[in-house]
């Protein structure tokens, strides 16, 4: 680390002097040579919004939302922007996408919005994208060239010919489990977008690049994975610091392949297993992942939460606020060339409800 | 059938008492006991993604895809929010209760022997370890 941070020990001490509340969340200033370089953003993703009918939504996935946004806006100093890292919704609908659209109107600042599979496969976006815009796009931000993707799409056959109603070509989608799911990808045409929009881009300019699903390849069966991951790869492998940050898996994982470095979302709606913990899946964490603590259900915000990010000398620094569980970062360490978490990287300093089974 | 009505023609002429024998089956009765067996790990799959099994839609399978994390081996254990020794049909209740909104289930409902049949297919293999945390 080429920076001094004592946010964990700032987060026990403050938690601690507020009683059991995790709130008010404050950000330590960073110790810097240039501390202009550097900034934070927010990052919610996975809320799920859930339609029962009418005006009743599910209240567990609502609250998980709520309180995302809640603790954001108390975040001192400002975040620059939020992300919000897709499957805003639960099925798609209108309703759905309408009320998530908002209890994020609550955050104050600039949201940038993934898209997710859930919001997509009833309508393939289109009342998502009056809402929120684009579907993929680019931004620049002090330095650093954002990038969105959509790589929640699928192969032509399955999203246009295979069902009779767009009603069950998004129930098919947003089973995890579901053997008639598809696998995603970002698919040609965006491919060929992202191609001339780094093209403009220098080469030792830090990238950060925001998916709905791993740019990377998990476990298929859960759509833990990304049909063209090896293709956007490579598009990305000729630049100095790439970061990925990605939703979808309701978990921390993160990985370091090549130059990318990749970091998942927390939901804030519920957590999902470790694909090992499903016995007749083939799966591939990465390695390197510290798993999240296992969710203890009695506690409804157990193993959700979400993250904000420094962006410091172009590379991040992650934590993961996680309601009943301790506040966990994981941040890029330049001299090992990956993610690690600060606290339980190391085998020994690991606690049983981080081992999955 | 033949040759279970060549044995109990052989216990007859031993002087044994009439009827078959308990412990007797065969390749018919085992491909019958999997299909009914079969059936129900089928229903307990369709339970487990039902919306109608609770009151607000949400279905088992959005917390446990494939019944995972839901560790059936490990059950009867101690579950220190209940403060003693459970059963998976009385945690499987907690979630229709809680998660689910719903009405919870009789533990002899044929709709609890279907999810909790489902789930512990899911988790076959997987060595018993009762207690286990």
């Amino acid at each position: 680390m080429d920076i001094k941070y004592d946010r964990r020990s700032f987060i026990k001490t403050s938690t601690m002097s507020v009683g059991a509340a995790a709130l008010p969340l404050t950000m330590v200033e960073l110790a810097f040579a240039e501390p202009s370089d550097n900034f934070t953003f927010a990052y919610i993703s996975d809320s799920h919004i859930q339609q029962i009918k009418g005006t009743q939504f599910v209240r567990n996935w609502d609250r998980g939302l709520i309180r995302a946004v809640a603790e954001t806006n108390l975040l001192t100093p400002k975040p620059d922007f939020v992300i919000f890292g897709g499957d805003l919704a639960q099925m798609g609908s209108k309703p759905e996408l309408d009320h998530g659209a908002e209890l994020l109107s609550k955050l104050n600042g600039k949201v940038y919005h993934v898209m997710g599979e859930h919001d997509y496969y009833l309508d393939l976006g289109e009342y998502w994208s009056k809402l929120f815009g684009k579907q993929y796009y680019s931004f620049n931000h002090k330095g650093v060239h954002f990038v969105v993707l959509n790589s929640i799409l699928t192969y032509d056959e399955w999203t246009f010919n295979r069902w009779p109603t767009n009603e069950q070509r998004m129930a098919e989608m947003a089973g995890l489990d579901n053997p008639n799911g598809s696998p995603f990808m970002v698919g040609d045409k965006q491919r060929e977008w992202l191609k001339k929009d780094l093209a403009k881009v220098k080469k030792d300019t830090p990238i950060v690049v925001f998916s709905h699903s791993p740019l990377q390849k998990i476990y298929k069966g859960w759509n833990f994975w990304t049909e063209d991951a090896e293709q956007v790869q490579a598009l990305l492998a000729p630049f100095d610091k790439v970061t990925v940050f990605y939703g979808h898996v309701h978990q921390i994982q993160y990985n370091q392949i090549g130059n990318i470095a990749f970091t998942s979302a927390m939901a804030t709606a519920w957590p999902w297993p470790y694909p090992q913990s499903y016995a007749q899946a083939q799966q591939l964490l990465p390695k390197l992942t510290v798993q999240m603590n296992r969710a203890d259900p009695f506690f409804e915000r157990d193993a959700t939460g979400w993250q904000f990010i420094d962006v410091n000398s172009g590379r991040a620094s992650a934590t993961f606020n996680l309601y009943n569980n301790t506040t966990r970062t994981v941040a890029f360490d330049s001299q090992a060339g990956h993610p690690k978490d600060q606290t339980y990287q190391d085998e020994d300093q690991r606690i049983a409800p981080q081992m999955h089974y | 059938m033949k040759i279970a009505s060549v044995i109990a023609c052989a216990a007859l002429a031993l002087g044994a008492s009439a009827g078959a024998s308990a412990d007797e089956f065969t390749e018919e009765d085992l491909a019958r006991w999997q299909e009914q067996f079969d059936g129900v790990v089928k229903e307990g799959r369709a339970l487990w993604t039902d919306a109608k099994l609770g009151k607000n839609g949400v279905v088992c399978a959005q917390c446990h895809p494939n019944a995972a994390n839901t560790h059936p081996e490990t059950y009867p254990k101690f579950q220190k929010q209940l403060g003693k020794v459970a059963n998976f049909w009385e945690m499987v209740n907690w979630c229709i209760r809680n998660p689910l909104e719903g009405d919870e289930l009789a533990a002899d409902d044929p709709k609890m022997t279907a999810l909790l049949t489902y789930a512990t297919w899911e988790r076959r293999g997987v060595k018993l370890e009762p207690g286990k945390h």
